[in-house]
């Protein structure tokens, strides 16, 4: 279980965009009649979205008349989770992999760099405010370690200097586009395909 | 090895496009229709000929699972859910599923719906997995404009529905009952079994759970035939399988290949070979994380299946090898494992709740070699007491991975481990209130 920290300035109010609004309708259309609780989870999503990254506690009461749950529920869910924010983490949220598939391939100088460049602790946002760092459990591209996730992008086969290059170029609010560090093609060897060699698409 | 006609996904590594047209080019849909005109009774016969064994961790026969469900309706409907939390440490291999076959899913899930008499599927993917989420949402919405799948789906006159339902990165959202809880808005804590989901399950309503990979295999099983199927592999361990291999290797990638295949040919062939040679070998975790370690000598000959695997103490899980050589600090590397089990364990059982956490604390003090000596055996004591006093198998899969480290690098730890006890050390503790006890001259 992780440990959530709350945020100690919240907003007094909180409402859903008609957009979302919108897509909160489609997405309780997905569960059987008298089942809104299932989405629960969409909403904290959709939440945390229009809220720049985290979400206040008046989203959760909101929520909760939504979906016509009591608000302890709702606040179970969103603690128990541990991609639900509940204080501010900038506009890029950076989350590196420290799990032993990706720390054998050396996760420790990544979380250096984000020491180095972002802030010494984690879960602190920058000087400028615009990102922070923490490290998660295993983000699921071990065979393309190290890795890390940014906001919902997957930034893999990283070394020292693509992670700092990555990494200054977000503090300066520009976006480098997701993928491969090494421009390696998605999940094949490095050095050439061994299998499915003569597959033609008939 | 497997000849390239014989591997299922064609396109694990994107070369031939995921759209659709694609797809069908590579044959999926391709005669659904006449599959789906089958009886129940004979899909779910075919799919046990073939053998085929859940490919999540456990190793369940597939087929003896979809026989689970009712076989008539009752006044409550049925479900299929996909299990596409893939969180395990050492595991990518449903994400390239979901990338790159996501058509293979979606047949597959429309067959497996219709043989267990649901009209609706929920596909359970992990938070993480986002822009993965939205790649097979795309994928189901051009399903839904051919007419593969909705109302009367491929012609068959049955009606079927997906849903993707995303997780918020919790590992134990992966226990099929802790998925169910969290499907319907709840956190994932698992239920007690029995009753199993497949009488009481989403709602209460009888569900059947399924990995992605298991599903996505079933359509082309059906299409080759349970021959075919059970023609490659060992007995009982038939078919191919989807090897993720990571860690210290030249070349880390996933590969699908033969079950039984040996590991040592997957690492050198598909791999590239440990990092500074073979010799420089140290151990292999084979199937994610839960699974204990290999040393070096088993490894030389062990092949990748579930039987050969648990004749040596540890299990096919997932295929995710992780390949360790001896640069790393075995220790350190168990102990970042302990420390994931400790953050992921859902808190509903003593055992594993706190001793997840002692197992943590105790390996970062034997790394940093501060433990003392009879803690090694505390530490197997901790272990054995989680193991099996828990309601899901969480409790394994965290204290296996360190039962593995003590059954083979048990000299390792000893080495470092040359702490006095405390009670000769003399040492001012400030937290130990009667200190004073342990001064030699009072006792």
């Amino acid at each position: 279980m992780s440990i959530k920290k709350i945020s100690k300035f919240q907003p007094e109010l909180f409402e859903f965009n008609s957009d979302n609004l919108k897509k909160i309708k489609n997405e309780i259309k997905k569960y059987p009649k008298g089942k809104k609780n299932s989405a629960v989870m969409a909403l904290l999503y959709l939440a945390q979205e229009q809220n720049q990254n985290w979400i206040p506690l008046a989203a959760l009461k909101c929520i909760a008349n939504l979906l016509e749950m009591s608000y302890i529920k709702v606040y179970e869910v969103v603690t128990f989770y541990s991609m639900f924010n509940l204080s501010p983490v900038g506009k890029y949220f950076i989350q590196v992999c420290t799990t032993t598939p990706c720390m054998i391939r050396g996760s420790k100088k990544i979380t250096d760099i984000c020491k180095k460049y972002i802030s010494q602790n984690q879960n602190d946002l920058s000087e400028n405010k615009l990102s922070s760092w923490t490290e998660v459990e295993c983000l699921g591209a071990c065979v393309n370690a190290p890795m890390m996730q940014v906001n919902k992008d997957y930034y893999e086969d990283l070394d020292k200097d693509s992670a700092e290059k990555l990494i200054k170029q977000l503090l300066n609010d520009d976006f480098p586009t997701p993928g491969s560090a090494k421009n390696r093609k998605n999940n094949a060897p490095e050095a050439g395909k061994t299998t499915l060699l003569d597959v033609k698409n008939a | 090895m497997l000849k390239d006609e014989d591997r299922i996904f064609k396109n694990l590594y994107n070369d031939l496009g995921w759209e659709i047209d694609c797809a069908i080019r590579r044959e999926d849909w391709s005669n659904t229709k006449n599959i789906l005109s089958k009886s129940r009774d004979s899909i779910i016969k075919e799919i046990k000929e073939s053998e085929l064994r859940g490919r999540g961790g456990a190793g369940f026969p597939t087929g003896l699972k979809l026989s689970f469900a009712p076989k008539e309706v009752g006044s409550r409907p049925h479900y299929l859910v996909i299990n596409a939390d893939e969180s395990e440490p050492g595991t990518c291999k449903d994400r390239d599923i979901l990338r790159f076959e996501p058509q293979k899913l979606i047949e597959g899930c429309l067959i497996a719906s219709y043989a267990v008499n649901a009209h609706t599927c929920y596909i359970y993917i992990r938070g993480e997995y986002f822009r993965e989420g939205e790649r097979l949402q795309a994928a189901i919405d051009q399903a839904y404009k051919k007419n593969f799948i909705g109302k009367n789906a491929c012609d068959s006159g049955w009606d079927f529905d997906i849903y993707i339902h995303y997780g918020a990165g919790a590992y134990i959202c992966g226990e099929e009952t802790a998925l169910l809880e969290s499907l319907e808005g709840k956190k994932g804590q698992p239920r007690l079994k029995p009753p199993f989901p497949a009488l009481v399950g989403l709602y209460g309503c009888p569900t059947i759970v399924n990995n992605v990979e298991t599903i996505s295999v079933i359509p082309t099983i059906l299409r080759r035939g349970a021959k075919w199927f059970s023609s490659l592999g060992k007995p009982k361990n038939t078919g191919t399988k989807i090897f993720c291999i990571s860690g210290n290797v030249n070349n880390p990638c996933n590969v699908e290949e033969e079950m039984g295949v040996p590991l040592k040919d997957l690492i050198e062939k598909h791999a590239g070979g440990v990092v500074g040679g073979w010799k420089n070998l140290q151990a292999i975790i084979p199937g994610g994380s839960s699974m204990p370690m290999l040393p070096k000598n088993i490894c030389e000959t062990i092949t990748m299946d579930f039987d050969s695997l648990i004749k040596v103490k540890s299990g096919l899980g997932t295929a995710g090898i992780v390949v360790i050589n001896k640069d790393q600090d075995i220790i350190k590397c168990i102990a970042r494992i302990a420390r994931f089990y400790k953050h992921e364990s859902c808190g509903q059982c003593t055992p594993c709740r706190e001793g997840c956490g002692w197992m943590w604390r105790m390996l970062e003090r034997m790394g940093n070699g501060d433990a003392t000596y009879k803690e090694i055996d505390l530490l197997h004591d901790v272990t054995k007491q989680i193991e099996g006093h828990t309601i899901c198998a969480f409790g394994e899969g965290a204290s296996w991975p360190v039962q593995g480290l003590l059954r083979h690098f048990k000299q390792e730890i000893e080495k470092r481990c040359t702490e006095e006890p405390l009670i000769k050390k003399k040492t001012n503790i400030p937290y130990l209130i009667d200190q004073h006890l342990l001064e030699k001259d009072n006792a």
